[in-house]
Order: C-alpha cells, then structure tokens, then sequence
C-alpha cells in the first residue's frame, strides 16, 4: 500500500495534480476563515454557480479556453451576483437566504442554456467546457499548476498582508467603519478573493463540491483555537491535507475523481475535529459535563449530610 | 403529442414544488432545498445498487431516507456549534460527494448519468412509457410526478392550518400542542420526494430553481398563504411554458431556459409588484414627498 503511495508520488503527472488540489485546499481554507466568521459559507457555492455564465460568455466573446479569461468572466459574474443579492434583499422583504436561492438558481440556468447554446453551435474546441460541472484534477497540466501556485501565492500573501483589516472587518465591521477602515471596499476585497478561489476550485472540484473546500476546513480549524490566525493556518492545512488525501486515493484506484475524494477527506477531518476538538468538541463537552454533574452531586452530598443529620 | 408531454411533466415538476417551495421561503430555509436536491444522490445511487433495477419505488425510499438524514444532520451540527448555512453546505457536499463517488465506482453497472442528475433530459420522457392500469401510453414521469404532487396535495390540504401555524410563528405553534419538528421532517420528507421523482426528468437545477424562485416570486404578490401558494403555481407553470418555447426557438437546454424563464418572471415581479415593487415603492415615497412638501 505505501509503495503504491510512493510510487504515485514519484509520477510527475501525480506529483503536479498533488501540489495543485494541495494548493488550492490551503488559499480556500484559509479566505473561507474569513467568510465562516461573516456568516457568508454558502456564498462560496453561490459564486461557483454563478460563475457558470461568466465562463460561458467569457468562451462565446474569444473563444478560447485559458483559466485566466475565464477567471475575469467567473469574477464578473460574481460581482453581478453580489450585487444581484444585495438588491433583492434591500429592496424587497425577501431574506438573504431566498435571495442566494434565486441569484444561484437563476444564474446557473443562464449558464446551462449558455452552455447548451455552445454545444449546439457546433464549434469546435468546446469540448471539456462542461467539464466544469463536475471538475477533472486529472486533466490538469503543468501550465494550470502554475497559475493555481501564483494564484494561491498571492491569496495567501494578501491574506497575510491584509490580516488585521480583514480581522477587523469580520468580527466588527461598525467598529472598523468607525476606526475609519475602508469597509465597503475591504468586504468587496474578500468577495473578490473568494471568487478568485471559486474559480481555480471549480476547475479541480467541479462548481458543486467547490463550496466544501471554502467551508469545511475553515469549521474544523474554528475547533481546535479560538484565535484566528492559529485559525488561518489551520484551516489552511486541513485543506491542504484534504487534498493530497484526494490525489493519493484517486491515484490508487481506477475510476475514482479527485474531487468528491479531496471533499469527503476534508468531511472526515471535520468529524474528527467535531468529535475531538479540545473544549469545543463532542467528547470534550460530554467529558465536562460529567465533570460538573460530578462535583455537583459531590457538592449536594456534602451539603445535604449535615441537614439529615438534622432531620435525624 | 411530445411538446404536450414535455409541457404537462414540466408544470407537474413546477406545481409540486411550488407548493413545498412557499413554506421553505416562508421558513427562511431555501436553501435546505437546495442542500437536499443535491443530497438525495446517495439515495438514489444506494437504492440503485441495492435493488438492482431503477425501479422508483425504491429510489422514492431511498431519496427519502436520505433528505431525512440530510436535515437531521443539519439540525445536529447546528445544533454542536456551527452556523446554520456551514452546516448546511458541509453536509449537502459531503453527501454528493459521497453520490458521485458510489457512482464512478460503478460505473459500468450503474446506468446512472451524472450529467442528467444535475441538469436532466426532460425532452426525451416522452420516450420512456410504461404501462399502467392499462394505459401504457403515459411516460413514467409524469406517474411518478402526478403521484407525487397528489401526496402533497393531500397532505397540505390535510395539515394546512399545522403547517401555516409552523411556517409564520413555530414557537407559538409548539406552545399549543402541535408536533413542530414531527411536520418540519414531513415537510422535508416531501421535499426529498419532489426532488427525486422530477430528478430523472429535469434534474437537480430545475428542482431548485422551481423551489425557490416561484415561492419567491409570489411571496413578493400578495400576503395571503392561500393566495401565495395558488399565484406561485401559476408563476411555475407560466415559467414552464414560457421557457419550453424559449428553448425550442434558441436550440438550447429545456431545464435551463425553464428556470431562466422564471427568474425573468421574478425580476418582474421584483419591479413591478403593485404592493412592494421597487417602482411601486418608488412613487409612493415620491407621493409622500410631495404631500409633506405641499402641506
């Protein structure tokens, strides 16, 4: 089994796939920190969505397939659907989560007749467009390793960069509007980076699953600290983790995508910590529980000895 | 006779999730619809596996199952700790995860396509007929559906006052007596139903989309539950029509016009609602106005 494992290793065209889900687990955990902590997880799934359009149009306008083209169209959609949200939930009665429903729904029916349209106009090249729904880490080349590293590269330096403002802006937006921090532009910043990493995910992970890497790491490292640097880093690992377990499963079988396994790694780190996490865990709650009834009755009894004594 | 076939299993897909899609709006819950359409594919896979065939019975049970599980989840890791949309994303990924992973191992037995899950042929039922009760004329969706929304029906109708009560004011609800979490499953039991018995037909995003956006556009058209229900049907199969023709004018995906169809509707009713359209909004603070600069 471990030989197998070092033998995948040691294939190039593993190794690149490996360090790509690697890196895109490490940037969409640590942005999705900061998107736990706003309360916006499943903005993460609603941008995938709606980035299906963007990429369409993107393909329709050039007609080439290059990840960079389709990151300014998926990031102009995006900001569509941003904006698309913000509408509806401030100029009607409906909530934010009716509003993500529709903005999502509605977005990604445009994408899919897009998408047809594009099937059925016959021109050639648009094969793998579609590919897209479900994701395929296994296509990916050295050329779109490289840009998952720059990309993920700079998601990780503006992160590092920008920590105490984007700290500020998720814990207490009104006090850093008062400090005099740019809010509005600081919340637009961390949308756009979200759609950044939307975007390179969908390519690995495919536009269901994309929104497990942006929230489940980011909930398993929330467990283990209440510090969110400690969080950052964290989360950054267990993404990255989640996905190397992906690329090493998928290699070892036939027939397994590296999406769903990189998602369900990343779901197993998140029982662990749900189980196991220090003072926040199941285990650890029930431990303290049973601590506290103990000295509780332990309490009662040395109370209640004197007062038989008493009535006796 | 194909078009009528296509028309009647769309509106039969929009009615019956029109009617399930007000109370989730109403809950604030849209998106535990949308977390379930996507983790019934388990269900159907481990039914599939199981039983051998593609019988829809078992595929019916084995969604069910599964949007159960999908909401017990939920509530417990919402319950541990987590934000109520993490819980959700985590699980509803998880789970599809799971699907398409049962799927791929599969794959040569499993006559499963991924593809038609998520976006559905509804321009080929016509062609899969079975026989019943001597008519064999009739698709199996529409069978399946015309069941479905009868179920619905009858348990809405049955429980109405039950689930109107839960809907606006479930603490008021629990304090009279009435089961709030024993009618939250079934709603969503009937939720899993829906999703699974229009999946083969139009797919997880024609599901989602009729869940929502009519329910969303109604909400916005009047303040009366009996009224809502009734306008988002209408607003679901008008979405249906309207996005059959579009897709045979433009060459492109049914399901996908369907629900562009009835976003469109949505942002009319967005605008243009004669009680909380923006426009309508609009000129009645303009009137304010201009009677507060007049007097």
């Amino acid at each position: 089994m471990l030989n197998d494992f070092l033998a995948i290793l040691r294939d190039p065209n593993a190794q690149w796939i490996m360090i790509g889900c690697m890196l895109l687990g490490l940037s969409s955990g640590m942005i999705g920190c900061f998107a736990y902590l706003r309360k916006q997880s499943l903005m993460g799934d609603t941008l995938a969505h709606a980035a299906l359009p963007g990429i369409c149009i993107a393909f329709m306008l050039t007609g080439a397939k290059s990840i960079l083209l389709f990151m300014v169209g998926a990031g102009l959609a995006g900001i569509a659907a941003t904006f698309g949200i913000s509408w509806i939930t401030r100029y009607s009665k409906l909530k934010s989560d009716a509003a993500m429903g529709i903005v999502l729904t509605g977005f990604f029916g445009i994408g899919i007749v897009l998408l047809t349209q594009i099937q059925h106009s016959g021109s050639g090249n648009q094969s793998g467009l579609d590919k897209f729904l479900f994701g395929q880490a296994a296509s990916m080349i050295g050329s779109d390793v490289r840009t998952m590293l720059i990309v993920s590269l700079f998601l990780t330096l503006a992160c590092w960069l920008l920590f105490k403002e984007l700290k500020l802006v998720s814990f207490d937006p009104g006090f850093a509007r008062g400090l005099g921090y740019p809010v509005v532009f600081l919340d637009q910043l961390l949308m756009f980076f979200m759609v950044i990493a939307v975007v390179i995910g969908i390519q690995a992970v495919g536009v269901v699953l994309v929104a497990a890497l942006l929230i489940t790491p980011a909930v398993s490292a929330r467990y283990w600290t209440d510090r969110l640097g400690v969080m950052l880093v964290l989360a950054g690992v267990f993404g990255a983790l989640s996905g190397a377990v992906g690329t090493l499963l998928s290699a070892s079988a036939p027939n397994m995508p590296t999406g769903p396994l990189t998602v369900l790694a990343a779901a197993l780190l998140f029982s662990i910590s749900l189980l196991a996490g220090p003072s926040k865990g199941l285990i650890a709650k029930r431990l303290q529980h049973l601590r506290a009834r103990r000295e509780h009755l332990a309490e009662r009894r040395a109370g209640a000895a004197p007062s038989r004594e008493v009535r006796g | 006779m194909t078009d009528f076939w296509i028309l009647l299993t769309g509106s039969l897909v929009a009615a019956c999730c029109a009617i399930l899609g007000v109370f989730l709006v109403l809950r604030k819950m849209a998106l535990v619809g949308d977390a379930i359409s996507h983790s019934v594919l388990p269900g159907i896979a481990i039914a599939f596996l199981l039983s051998g065939t593609r019988d829809s019975a078992f595929m019916l049970i084995g969604a069910a199952v599964l949007g159960l599980v999908t909401v017990f989840l939920i509530q417990l890791f919402h319950q541990s700790g987590v934000q109520s949309d993490a819980s959700i994303g985590i699980v509803f990924t998880a789970l599809f995860a799971v699907g398409v992973i049962l799927i791929s191992l599969n794959a040569r037995q499993v006559d499963l396509d991924l593809d038609c899950v998520l976006y559905g042929e509804i321009a080929y039922t016509h062609w899969n007929t079975i026989s019943l009760l001597g008519i064999d004329t009739i698709p199996k969706a529409v069978w399946m559906l015309g069941f479905t929304l009868l179920l619905i029906t009858a348990v809405i109708f049955l429980f109405y006052k039950q689930f109107k009560l839960c809907a606006f004011d479930p603490a008021l609800a629990a304090a009279v007596g009435i089961p709030v979490a024993l009618f939250h499953y079934l709603l969503m039991g009937l939720v899993s139903m829906a999703t699974v018995s229009s999946f083969e037909s139009v797919g997880a995003i024609l599901v989602v989309g009729m869940l929502i956006i009519p329910p969303a556009t109604a909400y916005l058209l009047t303040e009366k539950l009996g009224v809502m229900i009734g306008l988002s049907v209408v607003t679901g199969i008008v979405s249906t029509f309207i996005g059959y023709y579009a897709a045979v004018v433009l060459d492109a995906s049914i399901a996908g016009c369907m629900v562009t169809a009835a976003l469109a509707l949505f942002v009319l009713a967005f605008l243009f609602s004669p009680s909380q359209g923006v426009i309508a909004r609009y000129v009645s603070r303009r009137k304010a106005a201009l009677r507060h600069t007049a007097s």
